[in-house]
């Protein structure tokens, strides 16, 4: 389950809405990265904290979304063709990741 | 010192030649794919007849797969697997990819089909397989290299067999991965035979650099060569690249297998190196096949005939 976003697992755990709800809130600002032909689009994505990017495959080759970091801030887990990934970015920095099935696939969340 | 332990590199290129002589390499025309030839396809499969020893190798069985150009790998895999029980092979090495998404269902179908051949079969992780969870979907089914983490050796017919795995811990904008502690291993492995040992290493990614910008090539594969540099016959097989290509570098001869599931593009000829999805009717199968891999010649040498599954 630790690849769902967490407000998903919240969800999922049938918590009372007035719990979710705020969670909701700070995660209003979403912005997308599209995979296709073995690459990310855009490859550098910048964002408002507390912006949710939402990475979405449309290769016909299954891909993931991991975090180079140390330790890892994010990792999807394998997404198939139509398959999507989404992670919160809270906190302001760069974060770059790759396909670690394709590792010459790299993109970077600018978060400021 | 044994005379065989140091071939005079200075003499490579007459080396190369008479490898490619003595092993009978078996590179032809077929379906509009160019692959070398020294032996006609009778001939070669004469060589191999007399030989005692031949085993299979099939790669990127890729179960799961269900888009164009073949929307039902299972079909083609089986057909694989009655081509390689045509040739009554001692054995069988998968060179991983076993699976599309690491599935326990796909490994589970796999396993099914490919156990149902009868063919003692050894495993190689591809990438796809060993993606989540540390390959445990992986290693519960194919214990060989479980303890290690994917890699062992075995002997059988003569050839001392090694599987390396050079698809975990991928680093961004990076190549295959042997790593340290393998290369001990093989080290250590490699201590014990003698130069005359026929040598097989088979591994996922392609244990040379076959095309860089889409990671097709491995980034310690030197190191590799260094250890085996002093035996008189290096075989090595890898899948990935779902095509055949072949290249010799002194004592070492390095294939690559076709998939069993869908085609890939030659390096670089389209924007990326998804499934080529746009064949023509009736070309699939001419792109999809097994290895055949027979010991031809008192010296140890391995012939390596590529076999599609039609043309």
């Amino acid at each position: 389950m630790d690849r769902l976003p967490r407000r998903r697992q919240l969800l999922r755990a049938g918590l009372p809405a007035m719990l979710v709800a705020p969670l909701a809130a700070r995660a209003q600002e979403r912005a997308a990265v599209t995979i296709d032909e073995h690459d990310y689009f855009p490859r550098e994505l910048r964002v408002a904290p507390g912006t949710t990017v939402v990475w979405t495959n449309k290769d016909d080759t299954p891909h993931n979304v991991v975090s180079t970091d140390n330790p890892r801030a994010f990792r999807s887990r394998i997404m198939d063709t139509t398959e999507v990934f989404e992670f919160t970015f809270a906190a302001a920095g760069t974060y770059s990741y790759f396909c670690s099935l394709h590792p010459h696939m790299r993109g970077r969340i600018i978060v400021g | 010192m044994r005379n065989d332990e140091h071939p005079d590199h200075g003499r490579r290129h007459a080396l190369e030649c008479m490898l490619w002589a003595g092993s009978g390499l078996l590179w032809t025309v077929a379906g509009g794919i160019p692959r070398s030839s020294l032996l006609g396809s009778a001939e070669a499969h004469a060589q191999s007849a007399q030989g005692s020893f031949s085993f299979v190798h099939i790669s990127d069985t890729h179960l799961g797969f269900n888009m164009a150009p073949n929307p039902d790998p299972v079909v083609t895999l089986r057909e694989s697997l009655d081509r390689a029980k045509s040739f009554n092979p001692a054995l069988m090495l998968h060179t991983g990819d076993i699976t599309h998404l690491s599935r326990p269902g796909e490994f589970d179908r796999a396993t099914q089909i490919i156990n149902g051949a009868r063919i003692e079969t050894h495993y190689a992780p591809g990438e796809h397989d060993v993606v989540e969870d540390d390959g445990k979907d992986f290693y519960q089914r194919f214990p060989q290299g479980a303890r290690t983490g994917g890699f062992y050796s075995f002997d059988q017919g003569g050839v001392h067999f090694v599987c390396l795995n050079n698809v975990t811990n991928l680093q961004a904008g990076k190549m295959g991965m042997i790593g340290a502690e393998q290369m001990r291993f093989l080290e250590q492995d490699l201590a014990a035979r003698t130069a005359s040992t026929p040598i097989v290493v088979f591994a996922h990614i392609p244990l040379w650099v076959v095309h860089e910008p889409w990671g097709w090539g491995t980034e310690d594969s030197a190191q590799l060569l260094r250890l085996l540099a002093r035996f008189g016959s290096v075989t090595v097989l890898n899948g990935h690249i779902h095509q055949t290509m072949q290249k010799i570098e002194g004592h070492v001869a390095f294939h690559t297998g076709m998939s069993t599931a869908f085609p890939q593009p030659a390096p670089g000829s389209r924007p990326s190196a998804g499934p080529i999805r746009d064949l023509p009717p009736g070309e699939l199968r001419k792109l999809l096949g097994i290895n055949r891999v027979s010991r031809v010649q008192n010296d140890g040498a391995l012939a390596v005939v590529s076999s599609p599954l039609e043309g």
